[in-house]
């Protein structure tokens, strides 16, 4: 019997038509599957009822691979195998990574984003994430009885292009439907807005793992706009267990550790951290390798001195922000907290001195962001009308082109609502020139050089004229996810080109392809098992009838024929025990073969015994 | 008879009810459609509709439209949980046969 939902009214699906849908919080720390369920929204906890799933991948030698919580033990066993921390490198090349030498990785700087060398082979970010998203997806699929329709997924707001696509690119290969990306903060507004729909200006601000996001909001009639985002893609909780970790290591002076001491330490400094949430003061005690122990007190107040400058660090972007929206912070109604790292009640502090207000936290800071993903989910699934919310987003930075001299040209502005459209027009600066080259940037910066250099392309076949007489018309346009398609037009002859930008961090469909088709080698991996499986049932059942057969006539075969069968017998059973389903195939023709003509005689045998004594006449009718 | 929500469906409803913050209970219905003729229909009710049928079972408000009633009186519904997934759970005593799935049925 299906388990039902209550629908909405007159919204309810069709058997077998429900359409399922998710928000995912794909955490640099940890993440989260939420759904809509009879009109709540809620996340859905693994088999032992843990909502969090650590977003941490260990790979083995025969390419198998765990993921959460099983991954997570082996952390400090196994630390170049078990990839932590994975959304820092997502779309990223090596040079953008920061202290990725004290990491116990073995990275590969590959064109593009950068590689991980693991027991497994050569791994990138993509596919890490999309194990995790995999797992989540699996999740989903058990608690919600179906397959899921799509999903949306979050990414920090001041995630570039390059790493959208990368976290698109995971999705993909995870064999899920991204129906859209949203900005963490504005899933966080959706969880808050819909549920307390009090109108109003707000701050969300977000320390999560890795990142720090802080987003201005305006809530209107059930209708959310971002004013304006700004954070770091690189501060996050995991910044302040390096503090803890580092001032261990001063106060113990320590010498340089291995990586497993490195990983045992860095575990601990969480585990202190999140103690000192509810605790003025515990002790920081771990064994090294080298039998060394360490053990130390630490209190609150330490944690807030050695964290103070990381939490300065929060503050800078959360002014310019304000800046940006042209707000005052009287004029913020509200601050919602979101992440697990706003738990630290320095920060709490911090961020209620700097809005002369206390922040909001009566949503779990943990689950806030997947709650309004899944909203969104639900909405866009088509599980409710979507004239209900309207959600405009923001373009996080400004996308341009480059001109002479390597400057940027500024085409849509950062903050932009999107999806959005804009044009400009530019024109040749040679006589007779016939082309000409666009080189498509993002950033806020000046000078091209600074910027993220998403894509380069060329309009070729302009008719040949005197310089400044061609009118080029370039058009940028923005979808809902915030991904970008260039094309530029010659107004006069009308040739075209366009680009769909995938940046050059991106994948491209090739190597997507090449990474789907790797991970079909499991399905024949799957499809090899179920062989052995049908073939061994089947070796079974013919060793059990060749058995009777033999207890019931074996007088009618003689020595050397029966000597034949019972060593087909044995070679069959011999295979059995091995896993060539192939080997147990032949075998079973080889004693098919073997039997035939006992199988023949025994009819024989058994026609003559029913006929013995009938008379033909009997037999006629 | 009547249609009956088990205490543990109850509870989950008016859950959900203050949870959604609108409705004045709850609407069961059955429409001609699925693998095996008729299906429920499980929806929030925001008013009751002239000629509906009303009941009350701990607390929560069913109604049902006198065509659906047929089909589904003496129904009793509960809360069931099966593996992760959870929902409602129609214990119709007017079905002969259900498609595998139970999501529609036969009078």
């Amino acid at each position: 019997m299906a388990l039902l939902q209550i629908a909405e009214p007159g919204m309810s699906a069709a058997p077998h038509q429900h359409r399922l849908a998710v928000g995912i919080d794909l955490g640099t720390t940890n993440s989260l599957v939420a759904t809509v369920r009879s009109g709540m929204s809620i996340v859905l906890n693994d088999e032992t009822g843990r909502p969090l799933l650590p977003s941490i991948v260990r790979y083995d030698a025969h390419g198998h691979t765990e993921v959460g919580y099983a991954a997570q033990a082996h952390q400090c066993v196994d630390p170049h195998n078990t990839i932590v921390s994975v959304k820092r490198f997502m779309g990223r090349g090596l040079k953008d990574i920061p202290h990725a030498n004290e990491m116990p990785y073995q990275f590969i700087d590959a064109p593009g984003m950068v590689q991980i060398k693991t027991c497994a082979g050569i791994i990138t970010p993509v596919e890490i994430s999309a194990e995790i998203l995999k797992t989540l997806r699996s999740r989903a699929e058990k608690a919600l009885g179906g397959e899921l329709v799509g999903v949306v997924i979050t990414v920090p707001a001041y995630f570039d292009d390059a790493q959208r696509q990368a976290t698109k690119d995971a999705a993909r290969l995870a064999g899920l439907n991204v129906l859209r990306l949203l900005n963490e903060p504005t899933a966080a507004a959706v969880a808050y807005g819909l549920d307390n729909a009090s109108e109003g200006i707000y701050a969300v601000y977000d320390l999560g793992g890795g990142t720090f996001d802080i987003s201005i909001l305006r809530l209107q009639k059930g209708v959310f706009e971002v004013l304006a985002t700004n954070g770091d893609s690189a501060l996050g909780g995991d910044d302040f267990d390096r503090r803890i970790f580092c001032w261990v290591l001063e106060q113990a002076t320590l010498t340089p550790l291995n990586a497993n001491d490195t990983r045992l330490l860095m575990a601990k400094a969480r585990e202190v951290k999140e103690e000192l949430t509810n605790h003025p003061e515990t002790r920081f005690t771990a064994m090294l390798s080298t039998g060394e122990m360490v053990d130390l007190q630490i209190t609150s107040k330490i944690l807030s001195e050695i964290t103070q400058s990381l939490v300065q660090k929060t503050l800078a972007p959360t002014r310019k922000a304000l800046r940006d929206a042209g707000l005052s912070v009287e004029e913020i109604k509200g601050v919602v907290m979101v992440g697990g790292a706003t738990r630290m009640p320095h920060i709490q502090r911090a961020v209620a001195e700097f809005f002369q207000q206390e922040p909001l936290t009566n949503l779990d800071p943990d689950k806030v962001v997947a709650l309004g993903a899944a909203i969104q989910a639900n909405v866009l699934a088509g599980n409710k009308s979507s004239e209900e919310m309207l959600l405009l987003d923001v373009i996080p930075l400004s996308l341009g082109i480059e001109t002479m001299g390597g400057l940027v040209e500024k085409v849509i502005p950062r903050n932009a609502t999107i999806p959005t459209a804009r044009g400009q027009d530019f024109t040749t600066y040679k006589d007779g020139q016939t082309a000409m080259s666009f080189h498509v940037v993002q950033g806020e910066r000046e000078l091209v050089a600074d910027c993220r250099s998403l894509a380069r392309f060329e309009l070729r076949g302009i008719p040949p004229m005197v310089a400044g007489a061609a009118r080029i018309r370039l058009t940028f346009q923005v979808d809902a996810d915030g991904l970008l398609s260039v094309s530029a037009r010659e107004q006069i002859s009308g040739v075209e080109a366009a680009i769909t930008v995938k940046p050059s961090y991106g994948l491209t469909d090739d190597q997507i392809t090449s990474m789907l088709s790797a991970s079909q080698s499991f399905a024949s991996h799957d499809m090899q098992a179920r062989a052995l499986a049908e073939q061994r049932v089947e070796a079974q059942s013919i060793l059990a009838a060749v058995d009777a057969a033999l207890a019931a006539d074996s007088a009618l075969l003689t020595a050397p024929e029966l000597s034949a069968i019972t060593a087909s017998q044995r070679a069959l059973q011999d295979t059995l025990a091995g896993t060539d389903h192939r080997a147990i195939k032949n075998a079973i023709e080889a004693l098919n073969r073997a039997t035939e003509n006992f199988a023949a005689r025994r009819m024989d045998a058994s026609i003559k015994q029913a006929l013995t004594g009938q008379k033909i006449a009997d037999l006629s009718t | 008879m009547a249609i009956t929500l088990t205490e543990q469906a109850a509870k989950h409803v008016q859950n959900y009810l203050a949870k959604r913050g609108k409705g004045v209970g709850l609407r069961l219905a059955v429409r001609t459609t699925g693998c095996s003729g008729l299906a429920y229909v499980l929806e929030f009710a925001d008013e009751a509709t002239e000629g509906d049928a009303a009941f009350e079972s701990h607390g929560v408000k069913v109604f049902v439209d006198p065509k659906s009633l047929v089909y589904i009186d003496g129904t009793e519904l509960d809360y069931a949980r099966e593996g992760l997934n959870e929902g409602f759970k129609f214990n119709n005593p007017n079905v002969k046969d259900a498609c595998g799935c139970g999501e529609s049925f036969n009078v």
